[in-house]
């Protein structure tokens, strides 16, 4: 039979591996330079949150006052480049309260990437089965999710958000929680598209014809092929959250001081841009580098799972 | 399945389409209302005989898809019934129709679509034995191994993904997870007019070769008269949603009758240049469904029609045993 043979042959134990789908999709990810770049900067921040307590020299809550010889917003000061031995190292400077800023950003780092995986991780929970249930049954429920959807995205999800704060009351945990609703939509959208044009493959009704059931279907054979884009989509929406969540804690409704998080650290010391601008360019540094790096990972996920979008 | 002895009584036929019906709707405006309905299959019946192969001809969107697929349930049907072994397949219970689905089986037509590309394509053939509970994990590698053997193909591919076979391998394993149900009938949708006109001819013998073991029954459907020659009993031309003609194969190649079916005969190349045949040119392209033509739905573009096609729906009508015809005309195009 001419037809079957094929390129491969069975000894071939390598090459099975090496073609197998898992790592066809890793090696098209390491192909793209951003997707790289934007995990590798994301994994020296997972890194740094982790060992946030080896790395950060002061407890970043602790005030400093009567403790060292210390004014309040003082410069950073770095033995290595000069500065004097007598005075006490901080790299990145005091903050009002007399903290040590470098700790602060340090700790910062686990508040905000807990922030984007909590909040982006429950939209993707409700969104993916609001989605899926939608896209799968169509008809009625579909439209009745979908509508409500657009109700949600129909308001500037920012104002949104301060909004759910505002009736919820300010706190870190009730900005989490708007957050998450308001992002809600765009999950549901993404896996519903996936899941309509799943739905018309033809091995979905293979499964069909085979006796699957619809929950055999719709778990099996769609939803793990609806997942890529959601995966690009969730990295990405990390980014906003992050962002979103800065300017809620800038804003004073989200993260409370003393609590390390960037946000709330660029918003009690906003007034200082010009007589202490250290206390607003790291902070505000740390929140540009953690959301380029998903955005810089979600962009090249997304080109690597969909090439034709790249021209 | 105890009736299956009070069957075979007056007849043979495995089979009975009838009246069958299939509309989609068409959805517009700001609240999706369904503002038309496409005519995709309006009205067919037919039956097939057990071991039997009844091949499903048209151009492309005349509604052989649908109607394969509204047959065995993968969409809903507007109307009418079909009968399997006397079992009415749109009255069953979910329960009765998953048993049912092990004894009519699909085999689809874009074997790039029809696998999941997640998938070993161990798994895929696996998939109804695990549906069904049929044996325990290793007894199912078994049945794949063997399965997989049997359509042409090696144990070792179970573990690799559908990108790494051709179009031709992917449809044994199409063929592979429609045989493990021990199906007694089975719809092949365009089977093999994916395929290189080469690798056709293995799949056909393939198929035929399986269907003498197995003593399966066929629905085959496919877009051009030449593919079925070979692998049909008995053939029915469809246009827009409609049964033109349907007759034996032989009386079918020997006379074709309606003019439609003329006109796609005309276009199968014929290997001997001595033999001289006119080609019948179609005018225009097929209608929509959404708006059929009135009368007989051919007369827009058939080079024979009368006033009156514009006007009356001719109904099928029998010529010759087994030979039926929908055309007023009909009689005049016997010699
Ligand atoms: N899900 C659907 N919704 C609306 N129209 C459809 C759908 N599927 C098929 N159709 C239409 O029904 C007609 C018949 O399609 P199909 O059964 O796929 O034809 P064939 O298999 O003969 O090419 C076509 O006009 C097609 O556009
Ligand atoms: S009924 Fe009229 S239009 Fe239709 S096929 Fe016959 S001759 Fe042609
Ligand atoms: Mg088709």
């Amino acid at each position: 039979m001419a037809a079957i043979t094929d390129t491969t042959n069975s000894e071939d134990k390598k090459d099975y591996r090496s073609n197998s789908l898992a790592r066809l999709t890793l090696r098209r990810i390491i192909r793209q330079r951003s997707a790289v770049i934007g995990g590798t900067i994301l994994g020296l921040l997972i890194l740094v949150a982790i060992f946030a307590p080896v790395l950060a020299p002061y407890d970043p809550e602790e005030v400093l006052i009567g403790k060292e010889d210390i004014k309040k917003r003082s410069s950073p000061c770095i033995h290595l480049l000069g500065c004097p031995e007598d005075q006490p190292q901080h790299i990145l400077g005091v903050d009002g309260n007399v903290r040590d800023v470098f700790s602060r950003v340090i700790f910062g780092t686990r508040v905000s990437l807990f922030i984007g995986f909590s909040t982006v991780g429950f939209a993707i929970v409700i969104g993916t089965f609001l989605g899926a249930v939608g896209g799968y049954a169509g008809g009625w429920l579909d439209n009745l999710i979908m509508r409500f959807m657009d109700v949600l995205l129909a308001f500037p999800s920012f104002l949104l958000a301060i909004a759910i704060v505002s009736v919820l009351g300010r706190g870190l945990q009730n900005a989490l929680l708007a957050i998450g609703i308001v992002t809600i939509p765009v999950y549901a959208r993404v896996v519903r598209a996936s899941v309509l044009s799943v739905k018309e493959q033809e091995y979905v009704s293979a499964s069909l014809a085979l006796g699957g059931s619809h929950f055999h279907i719709l778990f099996t054979r769609i939803l793990p092929n609806a997942i890529p884009p959601l995966i690009v989509q969730g990295t990405l929406g990390i980014a906003t959250a992050i962002l979103d969540a800065a300017a809620l804690s800038f804003l004073g409704l989200g993260a409370q001081p003393p609590t390390p998080e960037w946000g709330t650290m660029l918003g009690s010391e906003r007034n200082q841009v010009f007589t202490a601008p250290h206390l607003v360019f790291f902070p505000g540094l740390a929140i540009m580098i953690t959301v380029l790096s998903f955005n810089l990972l979600g962009d090249g996920l997304r080109d690597a799972i969909d090439p034709r979008l790249k021209q | 399945m105890t009736e299956q002895s009070a069957r075979k009584n007056e007849n043979s036929d495995l089979i009975q389409v009838k009246n069958l019906v299939k509309y989609y709707p068409v959805r517009g405006g700001v609240l999706r209302r369904v503002i038309a309905w496409v005519k995709a299959v309006d009205n067919i019946t037919f039956n097939i005989k057990e071991g039997e192969t009844l091949s499903l001809v048209g151009e492309s969107g005349c509604g052989k898809t649908t109607a394969g697929h509204t047959m065995l349930q993968l969409i809903p049907p507007t109307g009418g019934s079909v009968i399997f072994d006397d079992i009415d397949v749109f009255q069953l219970e979910r329960k009765e129709l998953k048993d049912m689905r092990r004894r009519m089986q699909i085999v689809f037509q874009d074997p790039y679509a029809s696998l999941d590309p997640r998938l070993p394509i161990g798994e895929s053939v696996a998939e109804g034995l695990k549906i069904h509970g049929v044996g325990n994990g290793s007894e199912r590698v078994d049945k794949v191994m063997a399965m997989l053997k049997r359509v042409g193909l090696e144990d070792y591919h179970a573990n690799r993904y559908p990108h790494e076979f051709s179009g031709g391998q992917r449809q044994r394993i199409g063929i592979a997870r429609a045989l493990t149900m021990e199906p007694k009938f089975i719809v092949l949708d365009e089977p093999v007019s994916a395929l290189d006109v080469s690798i056709q001819a293995q799949v056909l013998n393939l198929l035929k070769d399986l269907q003498a073991e197995f003593g399966l029954t066929y629905l085959f459907v496919a877009h051009n008269l030449a593919v079925v020659e070979h692998i049909s009993d008995r053939v029915a031309v469809m246009y827009l949603g409609k049964i033109a003609e349907m007759a034996p194969r032989d009386d079918l190649f020997a006379k074709p009758i309606h003019p439609y079916t003329q006109a796609l005969m005309s276009a199968i190349p014929i290997p001997d240049p001595t033999i001289k045949r006119e080609r019948i040119i179609l005018k225009g392209d097929v209608p929509s469904p959404l708006n059929p033509p009135s009368g007989c739905r051919f007369h827009p573009r058939c080079p024979f029609a009368q006033e009156d096609c514009a006007v009356d729906e001719p109904v099928l009508r029998e010529l010759s045993p087994e030979h039926t015809v929908a055309c007023h005309y009909a009689e005049d195009f016997l010699d």
